[in-house]
């Protein structure tokens, strides 16, 4: 196909060297990049969502420090007391380590996908939601803990009344990127599991599924990084 | 293994047979452009009313007594965001671009038709929720089309209780819509051309949505986080863009928000926006000039490069709107710096244009007018431009009519142009039938010098420092008394330019039925979209196979050819191509 393409590219459009045949060579072809329409959407998509991404945290760090308030300190805030001991993040680390287990498996299912094994697939995919779903169940267990010591969108006990407002919009807003993802993943695990993907003769769909899923646990890092850690 | 695109791998279009599925729940790129456009269009001419309206006031003041202040704030709000976001973004994008991409390309529809169908409805959505603020209690909101809190949210603002709610509500429905859309427009241009329909053969048109697009579905981002913000601040009591803040003498809970930090996120959406309208109208009217001028677009690859360059630097350059906020005097140079660098680049498509004018075969025809009014128009805005780009000059300037009058030329009356003669253009394409040419020709000229009554003399009132924005002037004393008799004849000429619309919307009904039939290539134009076997195109475009392209988009009068235009599709042993 690629060939076809270049025996119909017009001269001085293809050729050249250096710069102009770079862009030549990309802009010959019949697609701009060699991956099937979802997954270039997809890609897209995420560049977009990232934009979202980077408006919140850039806002929340701008109000943070225009905050004339002492910001509280997430290590106290986020600590919990387990068996008399007293552990600065722990439930964050936890979170953390299952989003991250998640992307694990999730890789794996893109692979067994790859490989056309139905039954690993979806067995992958439904740990991946079911790590998924973890998170966000240890999640509103947070926000219970931090509704029932008095953390509100509009003030808290803590200090600077954004803190709250900045934790339940950004944890939120990441959390529904999460719930969304975990019922993607239960949706088409079960397309795989009813051979609607060996019909339509591609598994693209658990590689686009997959592509999400990193993203939102990518961006978690972030949300860590910058929210919990500073 | 290569990935062979869906296109090749001929796989059934689903073909609508009843009515409903066939033009209302319709998945075909074609109708849902024409939905789209429809409704963009109906909600335009709430705002050109509103436009009058406010005219009305301007020019005879306390004249008219349902325009009192508060319903006057909440005439230039609703004017404003209806005409910039659901009127101009809608129409370039969701209607010339849902169908104009897939035709120039080569493709048989967007990539993904349900979710562009979804796109429209979602859209539709979101201007009924726009619309719904007219009728709650306290009605739209009146903070102005920039949303600037804390007024916005603040009791005593028009619109406060409900109406501003329904404006963030609508923006994030919108821009849900959009973004479903602009997936769509950047896919398919990107990866389901057709064979030999490479990036750098691609009609200008195309290039100025697609990049439009890009912008959007990173700039809409940023107003989508301050429109949650807000609504949060406004219904949940949040401060992130509220100081802590006195209102009627009582302290409101509000405390330690940042007002700056929506004016960055907005005018972060908000810079990228002005060029989300102006990239496609770039396209649009390049592909106008080369086919009514009988000649190739002059510099073609540097036109490419320009749209990528000024899509590039429209992301640098937002606090140019924020002189007035007070910034630190370097960044006041940097975003001078980068906003004076734009003009490098306009100016080479400028040139362009006219160095495709000069020498050509001109066919002054309806969409050929419109064409030669934008470059004219977009000219004079964009001078102003460089005059508020500088900081020292910007801040006497800003909050003036002057801005006004350069706002409205260069983004508002430019692309309005541009979508007046793309309309003119792609009538018979869409229909089968022409327009007719002599009220088209009253509807431009009208149009064209009562832009220009309108806005010539704003520039004047701005250099006087008439402030903009206000209900009315009272006595000041550096304000003449002719004034008063300017507004009253810009007022004159606004309601004369907002009436012969009239005449725009009968043509477009009255064609319908009435026009001459046009045939497939009315124009004799090149490119993609004028050689479907059928006009108006039906489902699929192409009949049984996709058209194959041999050369660029601007073989006009090439010579030894026997006609002054030859089409994508014929191949080159046929005729050689000028781009050779």
């Amino acid at each position: 196909m690629a060939n076809d393409a270049m025996t119909t590219t017009a001269p001085g459009f293809a050729e050249g060297t250096g710069w102009q045949g770079i862009v030549g060579d990309w802009s010959a072809d019949k697609q701009a990049f060699g991956v099937p329409w979802g997954k270039a959407m997809m890609w897209i998509f995420l560049l977009s969502d990232t934009f979202i991404f980077s408006c919140f945290l850039t806002s929340y760090m701008k109000v943070r420090v225009s905050t004339t308030i002492p910001w509280p300190n997430p290590s106290e805030v986020f600590a919990l007391t387990i068996g008399g001991q007293h552990l600065p993040l722990i439930l964050i680390a936890i979170m953390t380590f299952v989003l991250i287990s998640s992307s694990g498996t999730m890789a794996m299912a893109v692979n067994m996908g790859y490989r056309r094994d139905k039954k690993k697939t979806v067995a992958l995919m439904l740990a991946t939601a079911a790590f998924g779903a973890m998170f966000v169940g240890m999640q509103a267990f947070e926000w219970t803990k931090l509704i029932g010591e008095g953390v509100r969108p509009w003030g808290n006990p803590m200090g600077a009344p954004q803190f709250g407002a900045c934790f339940f919009m950004i944890t939120g807003f990441h959390g529904l990127h999460v719930s969304g993802g975990v019922i993607f993943l239960v949706v088409v695990a079960n397309r795989v599991r009813t051979g609607f993907y060996d019909r339509k003769g591609n598994y693209d769909m658990v590689e686009i599924t997959g592509l999400y899923w990193h993203f939102v646990d990518l961006v978690w890092v972030f949300i860590f990084a910058f929210f919990y850690l500073w | 293994m290569a990935y062979v695109a869906i296109a090749d791998q001929g796989q059934e279009l689903h073909d609508p047979q009843s009515f409903i599925t066939k033009y209302i729940w319709s998945q075909d790129h074609k109708v849902i452009a024409i939905q789209y456009s429809i409704t963009a269009i109906a909600v335009g001419l709430v705002a050109l009313v509103l436009s009058g309206m406010m005219r009305l006031q301007l020019g005879f003041p306390n004249s008219f007594s349902f325009i009192d202040p508060q319903s006057y704030y909440q005439f230039v709000t609703m004017h404003g965001m209806i005409m910039v976001i659901y009127l101009l973004t809608a129409l370039f994008l969701g209607g010339f671009g849902n169908y104009l991409i897939p035709l120039m390309c080569g493709a048989r529809d967007m990539v993904f038709p349900y979710m562009n169908m979804m796109s429209y409805w979602i859209y539709l959505v979101s201007v009924l929720v726009l619309m719904a603020s007219f009728f709650v209690p306290g009605g739209p909101t009146g903070a102005g089309w920039t949303l600037y809190p804390p007024q916005a949210i603040l009791p005593g603002t028009p619109g406060a209780d409900g109406g501003i709610v329904l404006m963030l509500v609508s923006l994030a429905l919108f821009i849900v819509a959009f973004t479903m859309g602009g997936l769509n427009y950047v896919t398919t241009a990107l990866q389901a051309r057709t064979r030999g329909m490479t990036l750098m053969r691609l009609p200008l048109t195309v290039w100025g949505i697609v990049m439009a697009t890009i912008l959007g579905l990173l700039a809409f981002p940023a107003l989508l986080v301050s429109a949650i913000m807000m609504l949060l601040d406004r219904t949940l009591g949040t401060s992130f863009f509220m100081p802590a803040i006195l209102s009627m003498g009582n302290q409101l809970d509000y405390n330690g928000g940042s007002p700056v930090l929506f004016q960055h996120l907005f005018w972060f959406f908000g810079h990228p926006e002005v060029y989300i309208v102006a990239l496609p109208a770039f396209g649009i009217v390049s592909d106008l000039l080369s086919v009514h001028a009988r000649k190739n677009i002059f510099g073609y690859r540097m036109m490419v490069w320009a749209i990528i360059a000024i899509g590039g630097l429209s992301f640098v350059v937002w606090a140019h709107h924020m002189y007035v906020s007070g910034m630190h005097p370097y960044f006041g140079f940097f975003f001078a710096t980068t906003t004076l660098i734009i003009a490098v680049p306009t100016a080479i498509k400028v040139y362009n244009w006219v160095l495709t004018l000069w020498k050509g075969n001109i066919r002054l025809n309806v969409p050929m007018l419109f064409a030669i009014g934008f470059v004219f128009t977009f000219i004079n805005g964009g001078l102003t431009g460089l005059f508020l780009g500088n900081v020292v000059v910007d801040l006497p300037l800003s909050d003036t009519y002057f801005v006004v009058a350069h706002f409205h030329m260069v983004m508002g009356v430019s692309p309005i142009l541009v979508v007046f003669g793309a309309i003119y253009h792609w009538y018979p394409k869409m229909t089968g039938r022409m327009l007719n040419e002599t009220l088209g020709k009253i509807h431009f000229w009208v149009t064209f010098l009562g832009t220009y009554a309108i806005y010539y003399p704003m520039h004047y009132l701005g250099f006087l420092g008439l402030p903009r924005r206000y209900y009315a002037l009272g006595d000041t004393s550096f304000i003449p008394d002719s004034v008063a008799t300017l507004n009253a004849s810009i007022t004159v000429a606004a309601l004369i330019v907002g009436v012969v619309q009239i005449l725009f919307i009968y043509n477009l009904i009255v064609s319908l039925r009435k026009g001459k039939p046009s045939g497939g290539n009315p124009w004799q134009a090149t490119t993609l979209e004028w050689q479907t076997p059928q006009t108006p195109p039906v489902h699929g475009n192409w009949g049984p196979t996709l058209p194959v392209v041999h050369r660029w988009a601007y073989d006009y009068s090439v010579p030894g050819a026997e006609e002054d235009f030859v089409p994508q599709n014929v191949p080159r042993d046929v005729v050689a191509s000028e781009a050779d």
